[in-house]
């Protein structure tokens, strides 16, 4: 945790040079991208993706969110997890081995990761995600930019706590930068003219966070976060869900595009010779139709509406009953992206709340 | 040092392969290091076909001290398929035990209801082979098993031996008879009339296909039995065993971590626990 004792300051081309010395130094660095260039929607606002960083211009710390969080680095979209010969028989695991720096990641992100982190180290460990974990470096910024469908701040997450190897905010001329571990310290000795925080940049920084904070409260749930599971009590037959997934495409993007969905399906692959294979995990998607189907066509959720629900379920309730975390931590990328605009979490459970 | 990943299985060879009706094939399989597997009855591991995949499949034999242990599969997909194409001597993979077991030390001194529903009776198996070999630590015995039809009976020489002895009470129907069949035609509840129990004393343990619990929960409780004397082993889509994956989830339960053998009590109000 960082407290006051680690606050360093960087100036605006020290960061530049920073990212400069990571990358001349051989490191693996992704980072936000803005893609606006890239829109072709007239009047776009722009988006912005993770993806690899080859140069600090390349890099944007002012986004208000990515259109996918940077799960894909932690749990990719296609993992391999074993190899094998298909006879006569040998096997092996594929723990990764690649080290990366994800450039640029908000609180409300970060949380995500950490409740990721809790799942995949609960007995039985996943070494595949931990290794890659332990071999991720995360460095935070505080968002100033806030995106219209988020509501981090009324989830509890506009600030955290750990997770972070670094965390900067932006003050303007330069960044407030929070030490939260040995390996950030030691990647912060690679940026030049670093020195302490003055008392009044710590609180240009508390006023930082308290003005997205404020502008975040825009949209949010009408209370307290952590009221979620006991509102979700006996709710399972409200209307809601019924008339809500009414319009839904059963596409699966809330889930794809959810710092805190981590569902995977896995499946093996055969070589063109037929002599080796690997098994792999992909992203699945409790939307997704086939999600609860069994062999011979029995569906555990065949039902559009029970699908819709499961997933308020799990971000409201399940996940904070098993441990201890609400799985969903504001981002509003459900929100924004789902076709029929029915993903929203602030709407469901603020109807729920009033009761109608 | 443990295991680099939970996902990778053992390597196993089948040594016998019998086949049981046009469906479901028995598989006798040793684990290539030797090793017993340790299961307890209800349990399931994880079976690979290495380039097509893995499936969950129950532990069919009682626990020994031998290492082979058996799997009963139907052909209902792409792995069993490929399990069903596999001969002597070929090699698949395995991973666990996994899950939650029928409570044996729990039931002891207790009358048991078994109540299998075709494919019920292959993780049952274990658990009335296991109760048999400690036949004093038990009360009375009922075996209740369902079938299809006379050709979808699945253990036939077996359970034709159970229905002998005369410290097991033994009873069975089919949905649809034939011909040849003699026996009781209905759905496995209609053979509840038939027997009267002590339910202070009984406990019911149950496995069979989604649609089978409703009703056979109905029949145990119209027998006078409480809902905590109730035990069933639920099946679910399952994709990891480790918790891990989603797929299995039943509401907020995980069935490859808190199942697939829960006391009926304490799932009951769960929205998708019945289907
Ligand atoms: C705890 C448990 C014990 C089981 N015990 C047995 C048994 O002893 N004998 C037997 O024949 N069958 C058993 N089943 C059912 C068996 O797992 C499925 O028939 C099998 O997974 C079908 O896989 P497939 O690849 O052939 O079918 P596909 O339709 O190709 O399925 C693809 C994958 O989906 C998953 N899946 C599909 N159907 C099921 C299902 N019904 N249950 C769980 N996962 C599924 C599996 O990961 C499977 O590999 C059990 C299921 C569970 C959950
Ligand atoms: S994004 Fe919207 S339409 Fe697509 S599965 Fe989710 S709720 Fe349904
Ligand atoms: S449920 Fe929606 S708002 Fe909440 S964390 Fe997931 S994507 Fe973000
Ligand atoms: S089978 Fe993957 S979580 Fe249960």
């Amino acid at each position: 945790m960082g407290g006051d004792m680690n606050l360093a300051i960087i100036e605006k081309e020290g960061l530049r040079l920073f990212v400069a010395e990571i990358l001349r130094q051989k490191n693996t660095v992704v980072g936000v991208k803005d893609q606006s260039a890239v829109s072709s929607i007239p009047g776009d606002s722009g988006f912005y993706t993770y993806a690899p960083i080859n140069s600090p211009e390349e890099l944007t710390l002012s986004f208000d969110v990515t259109l996918i969080p940077p799960k894909k680095y932690l749990l990719p979209a296609y993992e391999q997890l074993l190899t094998f010969n298909l006879s006569p028989g040998s096997i092996k695991a594929d723990v990764p081995k690649e080290e990366l720096i994800v450039f640029g990641v908000h609180p409300y992100d970060i949380i995500a990761i950490n409740q990721m982190d809790k799942v995949f180290s609960t007995v039985p460990q996943d070494n595949h995600y931990l290794e890659r974990r332990k071999r991720t470096t995360i460095i935070g910024i505080d968002p100033v930019k806030v995106a219209p469908r988020a509501f981090w701040s009324s989830m509890g997450a506009d600030t955290v706590a750990s997770g972070f190897d670094l965390m900067l905010t932006d003050i303007g001329q330069c960044y407030v930068v929070d030490v939260g571990s040995k390996k950030g310290a030691s990647l912060l000795k690679m940026a030049p003219r670093t020195r302490e925080a003055a008392p009044a940049e710590v609180k240009e920084r508390d006023k930082v966070r308290a003005g997205a904070r404020k502008r975040c409260d825009a949209n949010r749930l009408s209370f307290s976060y952590l009221e979620l599971p006991s509102l979700l009590d006996g709710k399972e037959e409200h209307v809601i869900w019924e008339e809500k997934s009414h319009l839904c495409f059963s596409c699966g993007t809330c889930n794809l595009v959810c710092p805190t969905c981590y569902c995977f399906d896995v499946r093996d692959d055969v070589s063109i010779d037929l002599k080796k294979g690997s098994r792999y995990r992909t992203w699945d998607g409790c939307l997704l139709s086939d999600f609860a189907q069994v062999a011979g066509g029995g569906n555990f959720r065949g039902h559009r509406a029970d699908r819709y629900r499961h997933r308020f379920y799990r971000k409201g309730q399940f996940i904070y009953r098993r441990f201890g975390d609400i799985a969903c931590v504001g981002c509003g990328r459900c929100s924004a992206q789902c076709p029929s605009d029915i993903a929203d979490p602030v709407a469901v459970f603020n109807r729920l709340k009033e009761g109608i | 040092m443990g295991s680099p990943s939970p996902y990778l299985p053992g390597l196993a060879t089948i040594m016998k392969i019998e086949e049981q009706t046009a469906m479901e094939k028995l598989f006798m399989v040793r684990p290539n290091d030797g090793k017993p597997l340790g299961h307890k009855p209800g349990q399931f591991v994880e079976v690979s076909v290495f380039g097509v995949g893995e499936c969950p499949i129950s532990v069919s034999s009682a626990p020994n001290k031998k290492a082979d242990f058996e799997i009963c599969v139907r052909r209902a997909g792409n792995v069993t398929n490929a399990l069903h194409n596999l001969k002597a001597g070929d090699v698949i993979g395995i991973r666990g035990p996994y899950g939650t077991h029928f409570p044996a030390e729990d039931l002891r001194g207790k009358d048991l209801l078994f109540v299998a529903g075709g494919l019920g009776i292959v993780p049952l198996r274990s658990f009335i082979n296991y109760v048999l070999e400690r036949r004093k630590d038990y009360g009375r015995i009922i075996v209740l098993f369902g079938a299809r039809t006379p050709a979808d009976r699945l253990f036939k020489a077996e359970l034709a031996s159970l229905a002998r002895r005369p410290d097991l009470e033994y009873l069975e129907t089919v949905d649809v008879g034939d011909a040849s069949w003699k026996g009781n035609v209905g759905v496995i509840t209609t053979l509840f009339p038939k027997f009267a129990i002590d339910p202070k004393k009984t406990y019911a343990v149950m496995v069979g296909p989604p649609v089978m619990y409703r009703f056979a929960i109905a029949a145990a409780r119209a027998k006078g039995l409480a809902d905590d004397h109730i035990i069933v082993s639920f099946e679910r889509k399952m994709k990891c065993g480790l918790g891990k994956c989603g797929h299995c989830q039943m509401g907020p339960v995980y069935v490859c971590q808190e199942g697939p053998v829960f006391n009926f009590a304490a799932i009951k109000n769960l929205e998708e626990a019945l289907s």
